[in-house]
């Protein structure tokens, strides 16, 4: 199968409405497809990578866990907009600490979670080949 | 005739948020429930316009709805956190109530 450079770009908060869950369901089915995989999270999506989370108050599942479980599918590269924090008063120090082990290198645990701002997002974004919006 | 402003919009989607802070009166009260509720972390691009509000009128956050997505004690000084029932007192001790959609 040919192998093309996914980008799931997530720009919604969590639970209000049902985007997040529904990117993250269609990302998991996407790995199973052995494509190259990359995650943005732009605007309100970055709130769907907060750590602390406990949804048990509304009654809703909290889905945040599964996003540790995307290293061991191989989907290690997470894009967060460094201004898209600074406008919500959060700083990386509040999104949850995912990380992959490097198959490459000698399976050493490293950050999943790379930090970049609209300039670097937009080159990521200029690499892609097929992008699905959340 | 006091009123319970309901938002449940982000405000940086969204400027439902924004419009009710513009049409509430003084002495009314806001609650942010769902996504709304980014709305009440301090040091944002938004925060100064929640924090002008509460000068003359009463903000509340659901709490579980802070909690959720991981914000809890991340909200502002003067944001008063009510559970569903506290929620219900609001709309029953209020005059009216606004939902801002």
């Amino acid at each position: 199968m040919t192998t093309k450079n996914f980008l799931f770009v997530n720009r919604k908060a969590p639970y209000g409405t049902v985007y997040a869950l529904e990117s993250l369901e269609v990302v998991l089915i996407s790995a199973a497809f052995e494509q190259n995989v990359s995650l943005a999270f732009i605007d309100d999506g970055v709130y769907q990578i907060t750590k602390g989370q406990n949804s048990k108050g509304i009654g809703m599942k909290n889905f945040s866990p599964t996003f540790r479980a995307l290293g061991d599918y191989d989907i290690t590269k997470l894009y967060v907009s460094s201004e898209s924090l600074a406008e919500r008063g959060l700083t990386v120090d509040d999104l949850m600490e995912l990380t992959y082990e490097d198959a490459d290198d000698d399976y050493a645990e490293k950050p999943s979670i790379i930090l970049v701002d609209a300039k670097g997002m937009a080159a990521m974004m200029a690499e892609q080949e097929v992008i699905l919006s959340f | 005739m006091a009123m319970l402003h309901i938002v449940n919009k982000s405000p940086f989607e969204r400027v439902a948020f924004d419009s009710c802070l513009t049409h509430a009166n003084a002495g009314d009260s806001i609650i942010m429930i769902e996504d709304a509720v980014v709305g009440a972390v301090d040091g944002s691009s938004f925060s100064g316009k929640v924090k002008a509000a509460m000068a003359d009128k009463t903000v509340y956050v659901l709490g579980a709805d802070l909690a959720a997505r991981g914000l809890d004690g991340k909200a502002m000084d003067g944001i008063v956190s009510v559970d569903y029932a506290g929620f219900v007192d609001l709309t029953a001790n209020n005059d009216t109530t606004q939902s801002w959609l």
